[in-house]
């Protein structure tokens, strides 16, 4: 369960943004839509907690995640939120299965080789667990940053313009592995875009107003 | 995949640069490794060879030189003394003991010194085996001379003229070996020890008896090499020395003098070696930083991602400073098996076995340097470390 309650956030005197009310039930799928500048990146930071905010509170499964200490805040983040983002960006010095394993690392859990390998899998790309990301192309870099993003079972899963770079046939094999895994793992899916392939896919919106 | 492999990947993936540090570091710390071997060892050489001397009687000539030869057995004597004038130096009443050393002689390298029972008192020699010398050509071996030779009581070897090489064996007499010594820790170990006559058959001075006193004493014909000598009293150091050299035809040299000034001659190039060496960790710690600032800038997103994952500003910091230490601990691990391994190979193709040094006996201080080296590892990677833990995140994925 997600809730955003009088949230605001000031980057300088000038520019502050405020951010309407929100409830997301646990497993529900959402769109975060809204013009460049309207504060979609924003409000995904705010949710990691990578940002905090000027006022107000945000709740992810009952945590008052503004609350918690900076190191508490890592740790949660670590556990709970899986993120992707528009360009899959692995560690370079990393096999695919160790940037998985780092994952299960930084988040404070114990290293869960079966679970690394069944992702993997459902990914279709546990041939490529010993190569280094310079070996593998866009579309299998994307399909391990999103293997990256689930393997710790999150309960929320955000994407943040996912499919804006790719082609119709890759954006709608990426965007059906991002539905699959939330439902697969019952996590909350919210993906910030702008991408009219998506907005057909996904009913629920949060628009934010410039 | 702890911080530790997580930092170990990162520098193997720079896999040049990361050479290039431990290279600087192992060198500097390689120069530095060896000047501590050897400045401690000859110190304790110094040291240990010359304690209870308190002056050496010989022919003039460079003190320095009477000194190497006769103490620490790596430089050829002055020339020679009669014995006639070194007897009457040793009835002196300003002189407790003076023990006559007569040198021209070595056996495989090993130098072969005619002397008399007082030198096994000066040295408090104990035997591992055998007896100590007493009839011509029998002698007693240091530990290191029985070793390295095979030499067992009752073997019989030839002697070679000068001081080092087997080319002038002295075929007509064979010494007995009728003792070995046991591992004294000075020069000792390293020496052929027999009577001062036979040195003189081997070399075939005549002796010719005129009642009493060899005509060949009285004509100051039997020479030694020198007199190592021990002072009755404190009032003997102001006194003899001056009266040696002022008036007779022989000089004194002093070996803790000559010592000190020895290594403070070789002092001035160690403080310039240990200079160099300063300076090149120095320039290490310099590129280490310049390195682990550059890999930051390369990959401050790899960080800001790890971040997501999970990791926290101080873990960030922690990987960092390990890729420092990392580098750092290598390099310092792998300059002190260089100055080792070095002065072990320096000491291979050295002749005189009295000089040797060796690469196998590890110091104390060495920690100092290990710890030096996590000191310019900390230093060096603390303000890439201050900046991974300062970047900001949100800012970072923003703009990628």
């Amino acid at each position: 369960m997600i809730k955003i309650q009088s949230l605001q956030y000031s980057y300088n005197k000038e520019l502050n943004l405020s951010f309407r009310d929100w409830t997301v039930t646990q497993g529900e799928q959402w769109l975060m839509l809204g013009e460049s500048g309207s504060g979609k990146t924003t409000l995904l930071h705010l949710l990691t907690g990578l940002l905090k905010p000027s006022h107000g509170e945000v709740y992810i499964n009952q945590t008052a995640i503004c609350q918690l200490s900076n190191t508490k805040m890592d740790h949660f983040r670590g556990a709970h939120i899986g993120l992707i983002f528009q360009r899959a960006h692995l560690i370079k010095s990393l096999t695919v299965l160790q940037n998985l394993l780092l994952a299960q690392s930084l988040a404070g859990l114990p290293v869960n080789n079966k679970r690394v390998e069944d992702v993997l899998n459902s990914l279709n790309i546990a041939d490529k667990k010993a190569n280094y990301p310079s070996q593998l192309s866009q579309g299998q870099l994307q399909r391990v940053s999103i293997a990256r993003a689930v393997v710790n079972k999150p309960s929320l899963l955000i994407a943040d313009e996912p499919t804006s770079s790719l082609d119709d046939r890759n954006a709608r094999a990426v965007l059906d592995l991002l539905i699959t895994q939330a439902e697969q793992n019952n996590a909350t899916l919210l993906i910030a875009t702008h991408d009219k392939r998506v907005q057909e896919r996904i009913e629920r919106a949060y628009i934010l107003q410039s | 995949m702890n911080m530790l492999k997580i930092s170990f990947k990162s520098i193997a993936a720079n896999k040049l640069t990361a050479a290039l540090n431990i290279m600087l570091i192992a060198f500097g710390t390689g120069i530095i490794t060896l000047l501590m071997l050897a400045s401690d060892q000859i110190g304790k050489k110094l040291e240990n060879n010359a304690k209870d001397i308190d002056l050496v009687v010989g022919a003039k000539g460079s003190p320095l030189q009477l000194i190497l030869s006769s103490i620490f057995y790596i430089d050829f004597p002055t020339g020679n003394i009669p014995l006639k004038e070194a007897d009457a130096l040793a009835h002196n009443p300003l002189v407790k003991t003076a023990v006559p050393l007569a040198l021209g002689d070595n056996y495989n390298g090993f130098r072969i010194a005619g002397t008399d029972k007082g030198f096994i008192r000066l040295y408090d020699l104990q035997l591992a085996q055998g007896r100590f010398w007493k009839n011509d050509f029998e002698v007693t071996l240091g530990s290191i001379v029985a070793q390295s030779g095979h030499l067992n009581i009752g073997d019989h070897f030839f002697g070679a003229h000068g001081l080092t090489g087997n080319t002038d064996v002295h075929k007509n007499h064979a010494y007995l070996v009728t003792g070995i010594l046991k591992p004294q820790g000075n020069v000792t170990d390293n020496l052929v020890l027999t009577n001062v006559a036979s040195v003189w058959k081997m070399h075939e001075t005549k002796e010719k008896n005129t009642g009493g006193k060899t005509e060949a004493y009285e004509n100051g014909e039997l020479e030694i090499t020198s007199l190592l000598i021990q002072y009755r009293s404190p009032m003997s150091v102001i006194l003899f020395p001056r009266m040696v050299n002022q008036s007779t035809s022989m000089q004194a040299a002093s070996p803790a003098l000559e010592s000190a000034r020895l290594f403070s001659l070789i002092g001035i190039g160690v403080d310039t070696l240990q200079w160099f060496a300063v300076l090149i960790m120095f320039i290490s710690a310099i590129s280490v930083f310049i390195s682990l600032y550059n890999s930051l800038k390369e990959r401050e997103y790899d960080l800001a991602i790890m971040r997501v994952m999970g990791a926290s500003k101080f873990k960030l910091f922690l990987v960092i400073i390990t890729e420092g230490l990392i580098l750092t601990t290598i390099g310092t691990i792998a300059g002190l098996l260089m100055g080792h391994i070095t002065l072990q190979l320096i000491s291979n193709y050295q002749d005189s076995t009295q000089a040797k040094l060796w690469g196998n006996i590890f110091l104390l201080q060495e920690g100092y340097l290990i710890v030096v080296g996590f000191g310019i590892g900390i230093i060096a990677s603390l303000l890439p470390a201050i900046q991974a833990y300062r970047s900001n995140i949100s800012n970072l994925l923003a703009q990628h």
